[in-house]
């Protein structure tokens, strides 16, 4: 794990990632359309957006694990190295060494015929960073980590719970101890106690070996809990980025407002209301604003001229007009 | 907030549903004790014309089991349930048909609910057809366009000769309410109606749901999400390993709730606001399987105020907090 | 308000739901193997319906020595009654086809409404069905073939049932296996808990999933029926008022072909029936694979993605 504030560059930069994919008739799908953002030791990310926004098509670049239908451009600098830019080669050393992922239901993606313990050491092994008794030493840590009793690795996966099996997917993660750890929906079909424990579990991952978290997800609350920045994806793009606090109480793209009116609330008054329409096909090159159809602060730029992300004040950055001409997002 | 005092729409006692755990052919052999999986251990409840109750629960409370057995689609150990006054619990299939038409029921999944081969028209006109209702084809086109516009899925007609695979998500699931409504039904149990949809669609089902409530229907609601359920029911009733725990007015259980098990709860649901983050209680471990129930109060092992009668005593639910008909069960409130 | 209607970003996740005949059909046209397979079969099944017509001679009629050689004017030469060989054989495959169609067919209803009623009722009737299905499974096929044929004497029709009623028991395990799964998808669920009869149900919902791979099925059915068939011509069970595939080739191990070195009486008409065998095998094959669910696991493999450079901003280089 690389200390804290080595060098002049950041742990993690993106820089204007595209991806696109190959479809049928020769067209393409413009899944990701120039996603930046930084990350650095210890600090959380939230990449959010719902379905079809990009959001996991953007992490399985990073990490390399796209089909060859894709094609990629954009940079990934980890500690100032661009890993993307000799394909498979130069993404192979760092897969996992220093960035790990916990996929969308990564519990149901264990191998059921081989205890959860023997899962982990292979891991270690395979990375050429233990083996035999040292392996399994390393194992009971690293379980005991995520709060498994380490006499649990002789246990199948079957015999653990939903929240048992998702740590043990976290703990496979951090078994080569890498900087940065991307969780895509971690807690999705998790109870909402359990989800609890995960998200503390998380909490004081990052906390005690600074560990970056790279969260993907398309639920607001848990983004407002765990994470101190977050990114709102929408067709592709960021719309909008900046601190959780700042997108909640200061919103500047009405997605991102119209994202949180739509999230029900344990206490808040006020019922909450859907965005009309649906996001635009993807498939096809868009003029002006991905968002405007469904716009309630829509105006005539808007369906011409397609909004860059500006920088606003307070490390914070926006893609729409309004920003510009000075009118309240809200 | 419901309409009439009177006969409550849908009214259930004392339910019990148990399933036998498969023994398999050695345990058969060796006549091992036959187990089983207590999904509900008695619960009484009512729904009212025109109410929303949610029962709330994480997975293996019995929330999704009651539903079914409310529906008769599972067979109860014990219990009555009764519809519009009338006992449903021991009718056999051919009494129960005619009843089927009034209570409807809402999957979770609308990629799953619609035949994959059958364009939106038939899909909606399904349920007609096979309860005769309807004098004529151009009747019964006529209530399909009638359902479809209910669930706003307007201009009906450009949705009629439309595939599942056509529609996105939220337009599946209108189209699944749309054949549910078609009946006319006076009772809906929607099975986590949204879980599967994204967050920006979610609350106009939601919201379309309720304007069915304000028109009489009576909806019993099958949900995790607890926000969702704060915001939408009149009532919540809290499950936990087959029993409810907590029960009452939706803002009153939310807002002093009254058992140990709803406070933890409500403790760790996030909240939008990055600022509201309240003293999270998070209870270890998980809900133990329902096979083996702990004795006495059936939450006791995992209790934060716990104390040594709660594994002597079951308790009964009873008038707790300040809503009306708000009760708990717990012998320390 | 208007509503889009198609929901992108989902691209390319979902496929769209072909219609039952277009799935078929489309398992076909994508794979060379199934077209293949399916001209072949299209080409035997012509010159077999048109053998009255097309067939250059007449069968029952010598028009030359004992096992003739190949000429110009007999490709194949003569058999062992002097009798032209690619005459013979458009008249015998045309035995042959039916025997395998028709056995098929019988197959096909009797496994078909065991494995339909064991999928979909289960329980008991399952349990019953299957044991009936276990024990037909065991018996051993051609042993009870030459049995039941040599006691009931030889006739196409009795060809024809016995080995219909052998060759039903994967077709049922296949059609109950799915028809189960079908039972459980939701909106069967959702048409049984609205009242709907169980025919309804059967022919509305379940018939269509299951009817692709019931097709499947009965295209690799026929090949098994077909080798059947001319297994028992071989031994002497056939019909012997016909000439079949098999039949030809017992005639011509009978009259000593092999020691005369007449090897076109029995290369072709063992040619035609492998012809005809892997003809059914790779279009059935070709449909099956169409059927199964792709699995969707592109992200779990790290292979290599194409790296492009751009100048500019991404979304303006498309």
């Amino acid at each position: 794990m690389p200390a804290p504030g080595a060098g002049m560059s950041r742990l993690l930069e993106v820089e204007d990632l595209n991806v696109w994919f190959d479809l049928d008739g020769g067209r393409e799908l413009h899944a990701v359309q120039g996603v930046s953002f930084e990350l650095d030791p210890g600090e959380r990310l939230g990449l959010v957006g719902e379905s079809g926004c990009g959001k996991t098509t953007t992490v399985l670049g990073l990490l390399g694990l796209l089909p060859p239908s894709a094609s990629v451009s954009g940079r990934v600098l980890l500690n100032g190295v661009d890993i993307v830019a000799g394909g498979e080669e130069t993404i192979r050393p760092h897969r996992w060494i220093d960035i790990a992922i916990v996929f969308q239901g990564a519990m149901n993606a264990l191998n059921p015929v081989k205890t959860v313990g023997s899962q982990i050491v292979e891991v270690l092994e395979l990375h050429g960073l233990a083996e035999g008794r040292q392996a399994r030493k390393r194992t009971g840590e690293l379980l005991e980590s995520v709060g498994i009793p380490r006499d649990r690795a002789e246990r199948f996966p079957h015999e653990f719970s939903g929240g048992m099996r998702q740590r043990a997917a976290i703990a496979m993660a951090l078994a080569c101890n890498p900087g940065i750890l991307v969780a895509d929906e971690p807690t999705t079909a998790l109870d909402v106690m359990v989800q609890a424990q995960i998200l503390e579990l998380l909490d004081a991952l990052c906390r005690d070996f600074g560990l970056a978290l790279l969260l993907v997800t398309h639920d607001l609350p848990v983004v407002a809990e765990l994470c101190d920045r977050a990114a709102v994806m929408y067709a592709g793009e960021i719309v909008e980025h900046g601190p959780v606090d700042a997108l909640y109480h200061d919103p500047r793209h009405p997605y991102t407002r119209l994202l949180f009116a739509a999230t029900p609330d344990l206490y808040g008054e006020g019922v909450p209301a859907s965005i009309p329409g649906a996001p635009p096909r993807l498939d096809v090159p868009l003029t002006g604003c991905p968002f405007h159809s469904r716009c309630d602060r829509v105006f005539a730029r808007c369906l011409d001229e397609r909004p860059l992300l500006r920088g606003l004040e307070g490390a914070r950055s926006a893609a729409c007009h309004l920003n510009d001409v000075g009118a309240e997002v809200r | 907030m419901s309409t009439n005092g009177s006969k409550p729409l849908l009214s259930v006692d004392e339910l019990v549903v148990r399933y036998p755990l498969n023994r398999g052919l050695v345990g058969s052999l060796a006549r091992r004790p036959q187990r089983f999986v207590h999904a509900v251990e008695g619960i009484s409840f009512s729904v009212a014309r025109g109410e929303l109750l949610a029962l709330v629960g994480e997975s293996g409370c019995g929330k999704t089991t009651t539903a079914q057995a409310v529906l008769r689609l599972v067979e109860p150990v014990s219990g009555r349930i009764e519809f519009d006054g009338r006992e449903i619990t021991g009718l056999q299939a051919r009494a129960l048909r005619p009843l089927r038409r009034r209570m409807q029921l809402i999957y979770q999944d609308p990629y799953e609910s619609l035949d994959p081969r059958l364009a939106v028209r038939a899909a909606v006109e399904e349920p007609l057809v096979i309860h005769g209702l309807g004098d004529s084809k151009a009747d019964r086109r006529e209530r399909v366009r009638d359902a479809l516009g209910r669930v706003e899925l307007n201009p009906p007609e450009l949705f009629l000769d439309r595939y599942p695979h056509e529609l996105s998500g939220g337009q599946r699931q209108r189209v699944a309410i749309a054949a549910s409504i078609v009946l006319g039904p006076e009772l809906l149990v929607a099975d986590e109606p949204v879980s599967m949809l994204d967050v920006s669609v979610r609350a106009g089902v939601l919201n379309l749901l309720d304007r069915l409530r304000k028109d009489g229907l009576g909806i019993l609601m099958i949900t995790h999400d607890l926000s969702t359920a704060a915001r939408f029911a009149d009532r919540i009733a809290v499950m936990y390993l087959g029993r409810i725990v907590e029960e009452g007015p939706a803002r009153s259980v939310v807002n002093d709730p009254q058992h140990p098990y709803t406070k933890a709860l409500l403790s760790v649901v996030p909240r939008r606001d990055p600022r509201e983050r309240s003293r999270r209680q998070i209870l270890s471990g998980e809900a133990p399987d329902a096979v083996r129930i702990p004795s006495g109060c059936r939450f006791n092992p995992r209790c934060p105020i716990a104390v040594p009668e709660c594994r002597e005593i079951d308790p009964a639910l009873e008038p707790a907090g300040a809503g009306a008909g708000h009760r708990a069960a717990c012998i320390r409130v | 308000m208007s509503v889009a209607i198609r929901e992108p970003g989902a691209v390319i996740e979902e496929e769209p739901i072909r219609s039952r005949r277009g799935l078929v059909w489309d398992a076909v046209k994508r794979r060379p193997s199934a077209i293949f397979g399916a001209m072949l079969l299209l080409l035997v099944i012509l010159g077999a319906l048109l053998a009255p017509v097309l067939a250059p001679y007449d069968q029952h009629q010598q028009v030359g020595p004992v096992f003739g050689h190949p000429s110009a004017s007999h490709p194949l030469g003569l058999d062992d009654g002097g009798i032209d060989i690619v005459t013979l054989l458009m008249w015998a495959a045309r035995t042959s086809l039916l025997v395998g169609f028709a056995a098929t067919f019988v197959s096909m209803v009797i496994g078909g409404t065991i494995g339909l009623a064991a999928g979909y009722f289960s329980g008991r009737t399952d349990t019953v069905l299957m044991r009936i299905t276990d024990y037909f499974i065991v018996i051993p096929d051609v042993p009870l073939m030459i049995v039941v044929a040599a006691i009931w004497g030889p006739s196409l029709f009795h060809i024809i049932i016995v080995i219909g009623i052998l060759l039903w028991t994967s077709t049922a395990r296949v059609l109950r296996a799915q028809v189960k799964s079908v039972r459980e998808r939701v909106y069967v669920k959702r048409a049984r808990s609205l009242g709907a009869s169980h025919a309804r149900i059967v022919f509305r919902h379940v018939l269509p999933q299951v009817a692709p791979l019931l097709i499947a099925t009965t295209v690799l059915t026929i090949a098994v029926a077909i080798f059947d068939e001319t297994a028992l011509a071989f031994l002497g069970l056939g019909d012997p008022s016909r000439i079949s595939l098999g039949k030809m080739i017992e005639n011509a191990f009978q009259r000593a072909a092999i020691s005369t070195g007449a090897w076109w009486a029995i290369v072709p008409p063992g040619a035609l029936v492998a012809v005809i065998i892997l003809s059914c095998s790779l279009l059935g094959g070709a449909i099956e694979d169409a059927l199964n669910p792709r699995l969707r696991v592109a992200h779990l493999s790290a292979r290599t993605f194409r790296l492009r450079t751009l100048v500019g901003r991404g979304s303006e280089a498309v």
